[in-house]
């Protein structure tokens, strides 16, 4: 088949399927505030294989932010950017961290934790966690993404 | 011959050049995808190529995730990074079973990974089945989200009554696009022939009907809250459904509790308030036949009862009583099946996946995703199950020396496809098609916008 034809035969008729994606495209980078005068707080995510990452984030970045903006390699993270639609953000945090956040999760973010694997009473959407000057020196658990597909 | 001339050839003789492995993956969808993101990053310098049908990727990220969940299809941005890695090479218009075959594959390759998903339905098999609008699900599916196959779907949208089987997220999902109201439906990526069709829709009532109980419901909580929350959309539950439900709340782990709460809550705050439209889920009823003359006009229900001790595993048995009712669509949505695309795969026809064990299929030959898994599980599962896979590869890789010669790669398959004059789509031409399509999306987008 010519490409042209190819083109015309599987043509998703789609209405605005890519006008969309121009949206949100450069989602990805950050949704947080402009980062001018931010102060700067650390967080640790901690692997489930045990290797400890540092990084920095600014007040008002969630921890999505963090773990994009700072390149960490966390396989399959932050899947929808953010979007609450995937789940993959999945981090567990202390049980003292998780009371004194000043945000409870929403129905819709327990809805997606629904969906996590190893989800704990803890766990949270790190898209949905924004930074604040209290959070400095948090520690959060990355739970493993693969649930052994041999078990 | 003198020794200087003779002296490279020994050398390329007992070289330790590293073998550059040569994998091949066949379908772009999550599972391949994955596990390429994941090969690729463990590897080095591989040669992965990713094969697929269409001369579009992304499987169902692009044809079944519902147009007005866009969001979920970020994770497109994720597989573009891997396709655009020099060490990925996306392969558009290649089918395996008709234009390579798994044999081939095998030749030139040094590991096969099998991810062409599941795009069959599963059968009713009751009498009616080929009525006037009886509509498999995943054909609206395709027809909604620009399937090319599926754009001239014959479904009539005239009656107010609609009967899905299947009570999963792609029954909800084809609910909640039938339900949904015209004006919140234009702002979706649906196709134009759909919008269309569904603008002039007269449905009414969609029961969704499932052959166990509120305790088995197959819905995740996230779709049925969208459910609860569509505008001009009464949920209607039959509480008898949920007699001696509670009681088991206090055993259930948290998702299957929450979810089983809502429907407690949605159940005890219904009523009939002032909605054109209604959403009736129906627990405990098997199809067991189809009527109408030159369209569907009733559906034969068998009531069941549930048979365990483990609640949640309770298997449903058919009692003597039956029901019937009006409907004037009928969608089955009992499930996704895989085929076997080329004799050789071992294929286990009854479930409707590749036979494998460990989602090892043969020596160098794997299977990830749905092809493997089945039909289940959102793209979380399917990224799992390919990192999973991806690891399994490269353990054997070393344990079983799967890279112990020389292989041909895409340089062997290209022969074979030029002789069939197969032109292959690449990531470039795919660029170029996706950018045609953006253009023309806005170009509705903005003569939408003068309209308005
Ligand atoms: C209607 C629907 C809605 C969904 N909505 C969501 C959602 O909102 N959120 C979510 O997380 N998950 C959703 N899912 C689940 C998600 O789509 C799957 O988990 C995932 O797509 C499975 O990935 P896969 O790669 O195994 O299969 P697929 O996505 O099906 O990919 C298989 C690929 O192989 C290609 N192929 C087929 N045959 C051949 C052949 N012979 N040769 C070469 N290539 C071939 C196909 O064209 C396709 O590109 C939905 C599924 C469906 C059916
Ligand atoms: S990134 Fe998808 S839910 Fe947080």
């Amino acid at each position: 088949m010519a490409l042209n034809n190819i083109l015309r035969s599987s043509l998703c008729v789609s209405r605005t399927l890519k006008f969309n994606y121009f949206k949100n495209n450069h989602r990805i980078v950050s949704t947080g505030q402009p980062a001018l005068n931010k102060k700067e707080v650390e967080i640790t995510f901690v692997k489930a294989n045990g290797e400890r990452i540092k990084a920095k984030g600014k007040i008002g970045d969630s921890l999505l932010d963090v773990v994009v903006n700072n390149n960490i390699d966390l396989d399959g993270f932050g899947a929808c950017e953010g979007t609450l639609t995937c789940s993959t953000c999945h981090l567990i945090l202390k049980p003292g961290d998780y009371e004194s956040l000043p945000d409870k999760p929403t129905d819709e973010e327990l809805d997606m934790l629904d969906l996590a694997y190893d989800l704990t009473d803890t766990s949270r959407l790190g898209c949905q966690i924004y930074l604040s000057e209290k959070l400095d020196g948090l520690e959060v658990k990355v739970p493993a993404t693969i649930n052994d597909a041999r078990s | 011959m003198s020794f200087k001339t003779s002296f490279p050839i020994i050398k390329r003789i007992f070289s330790t050049v590293p073998i550059k492995p040569k994998i091949c993956i066949v379908g772009a969808g999550p599972a391949g995808f994955y596990t390429a993101q994941h090969l690729v990053k463990k590897l080095e310098k591989p040669e992965i190529d990713i094969y697929e049908r269409l001369p579009v990727p992304f499987g169902l990220v692009r044809f079944g995730v519902a147009p007005d969940h866009p969001d979920v299809k970020n994770v497109i941005h994720t597989f573009t990074k891997t396709a655009q890695n020099p060490n990925v090479r996306f392969l558009g218009n290649i089918n395996l079973g008709s234009n390579v075959t798994l044999e081939q594959l095998k030749n030139a390759y040094h590991v096969v990974l099998l991810t062409y998903g599941a795009e069959q339905s599963k059968t009713l098999n009751i009498p009616g089945e080929n009525i006037n609008n009886v509509i498999e699900a995943r054909k609206i599916v395709g027809w909604y989200n620009g399937i090319p196959w599926d754009t001239d779907l014959n479904i009539d949208l005239s009656g107010e009554k609609v009967a899905i089987f299947g009570q999963g997220n792609v029954a909800i999902d084809v609910a909640r696009i039938l339900l949904t109201p015209i004006d919140e439906l234009k702002k979706t990526d649906i196709t134009q022939h759909a919008l269309d069709a569904i603008s002039t829709s007269k449905i009414k009532t969609i029961s969704l009907i499932g052959r166990r109980g509120p305790l088995q419901a197959a819905f995740t909580i996230k779709e049925l809250r969208e459910m609860l929350k569509l505008r001009n959309c009464n949920t209607i539950w039959q509480p008898q459904d949920f007699i001696g439900v509670s009681e088991h709340l206090p055993t259930l782990v948290r998702p299957r509790k929450r979810l089983t709460e809502l429907m407690l809550k949605s159940l005890k705050e219904q009523n009939d308030s002032a909605c054109n439209k209604e959403f009736k889920p129906i627990f405990h009823r098997s199809p067991l036949k189809i009527l109408g003359k030159s369209k569907v006009e009733e559906v034969v229900l068998g009531v069941n009862e549930l048979k365990g001790d483990d609640i949640l595993n309770q298997k449903s048995s058919l009692t003597d009583i039956r029901e019937s009712i009006k409907c004037d669509l009928v969608v089955s949505s009992i499930g996704y099946k895989s085929v076997q695309a080329d004799k050789d795969i071992p294929f286990d026809s009854h479930r409707g996946i590749v036979n494998h064990f460990n989602n090892k299929v043969d020596k160098g030959v794997y299977v990830s995703g749905w092809l493997g898994t089945g039909p289940t599980g959102v793209i979380l599962t399917t990224m799992g199950n390919a990192f999973a896979v991806a690891d399994l590869i490269l353990q054997d890789m070393k344990e079983e020396n799967l890279l112990n010669n020389n292989k041909g790669g895409f340089e062997e398959i290209i022969k074979l496809l030029n002789k069939q004059n197969v032109q292959v789509v690449s990531w470039q031409d795919w660029e170029k098609i996706d950018q045609f399509e953006q253009s023309e999306g806005k170009k509705n987008w903005e003569t939408e916008g003068e309209d308005s």
